[in-house]
């Protein structure tokens, strides 16, 4: 185990491929950290007085956009739609996975990427739910990027045609940064959350395609406004698109499945 | 901790291009719209360049402010966050700055 960021390479048990993400950081480990990623000298012309000023001006990100470029441009060559599904921990992005993978059975064919910082558990879920799933253990990470997605998809082979649910760490703020190539952008909030949510964590709903409101089964007993909640989201995402479901009773369900077919 | 694999993004970028000559100072333009926080991003690239070309090098972040442009009266106007609405009442409104997020330049040798 690492000693600073406490990564394992063991096993937690349980079934499917997992994926421990090679992560980089600075410290002296008894363990070994790949660095990928090419790393050829790039010729700078050289000056006597051993000072000298060169311009980058590139992109921070430049690197994982690419690759989220290439994974973007498979993906479409495939026929596959992806779509990033994204919420803070417990408003039941698993749920409203289980209970799709269930509902397309036979229909259209789904495999899950599962990100998680440990544990094998919600893919031992969606596994049973009925979908081909990889989990990636993000490790001290708090969400996906481009190379997991890749290396995910190229263990997942998700046939043509397929739809890929890609379930991010559940954070409703890093993941907004790092495109992984993704056909969509989901945004998950549930009604016992708070409905200013979207003004407190504005990034994610910006980056944001469809905001999925889930959980309304619970509106009885809780004061969340849904229509404020969606004002709220619209302020920071003129175009924001929003559905109301309840993924436990299936209640608004249909309206998720017509916007996952528009996608194609 | 988002600032942790951005910050190891210009490092890495960094240390490339510097092709083993040492690195005295990285220029980053971090704009007040990206969801950065600046303060993060120094603590974080002293850890990420420890034992590389770059390390004691000083980081200079510039941060823009972020503006945008009312497509409904024109005009411009600056943006304290995310909250897309034009004093003229309109939400119709283009992000014009404040969302950079790159590598300016750096001096070594």
């Amino acid at each position: 185990m690492c000693g600073t960021c406490g990564c394992s390479g063991g096993s937690e048990g349980g079934t499917g491929t997992r994926i421990a993400v090679p992560h980089t950081h600075p410290h002296d480990g008894d363990h070994v950290h790949d660095h990928t990623g090419p790393h050829q000298p790039v010729a700078i012309r050289g000056t006597a007085d051993g000072g000298e000023t060169v311009t980058l001006e590139q992109r921070v990100l430049a690197k994982n956009e690419d690759l989220a470029a290439r994974n973007r441009s498979w993906l479409a060559e495939q026929g596959i739609v992806a779509v990033n599904m994204m919420s803070s921990p417990g408003a039941g992005k698993t749920t409203l996975l289980e209970r799709t993978i269930r509902d397309f059975a036979g229909q259209r064919p789904v495999a899950v990427i599962e990100g998680d910082q440990e544990t094998m558990l919600d893919a031992d879920r969606i596994k049973r739910a009925g979908s081909t799933v990889v989990q990636v253990n993000t490790g001290a990470g708090c969400h996906l990027d481009a190379e997991m997605m890749r290396d995910a998809l190229t263990t997942l082979a998700p046939v043509s045609g397929s739809l890929v649910l890609v379930e991010n760490v559940g954070n409703l703020v890093c993941p907004a940064l790092f495109d992984l190539g993704e056909r969509s952008r989901v945004v998950i909030i549930s009604v016992t959350e708070g409905t200013d949510k979207p003004l407190k964590y504005p990034y994610m709903f910006a980056a944001a395609d469809l905001v999925i409101i889930n959980k309304i089964d619970l509106l009885p007993y809780v004061d969340f406004d849904v229509t404020r909640c969606e004002e709220y989201a619209r302020s920071v995402n003129p175009g924001l698109r929003s559905l109301t479901v309840s993924a436990t009773t299936g209640e608004g369900m249909r309206d998720w499945y017509d916007w996952v077919a528009g996608q194609y | 901790m988002h600032e942790l694999s951005i910050t190891q993004s210009i490092v890495d970028a960094v240390c490339e291009r510097a092709a083993g000559r040492p690195v005295r100072t990285v220029s980053v333009r971090v704009g007040m719209l990206t969801a950065v926080v600046p303060d993060s991003m120094r603590f974080c690239f002293d850890l990420t360049t420890a034992g590389t070309v770059a390390e004691g090098a000083a980081l200079e972040i510039e941060q823009p402010p972020g503006t945008a442009r009312c497509r409904a009266c024109s005009k411009d106007f600056t943006l304290a966050d995310l909250v897309l609405l034009c004093p003229c009442g309109s939400a119709d409104v283009e992000i014009t700055s404040g969302q950079e997020l790159q590598i300016i330049s750096m001096r070594v040798g």
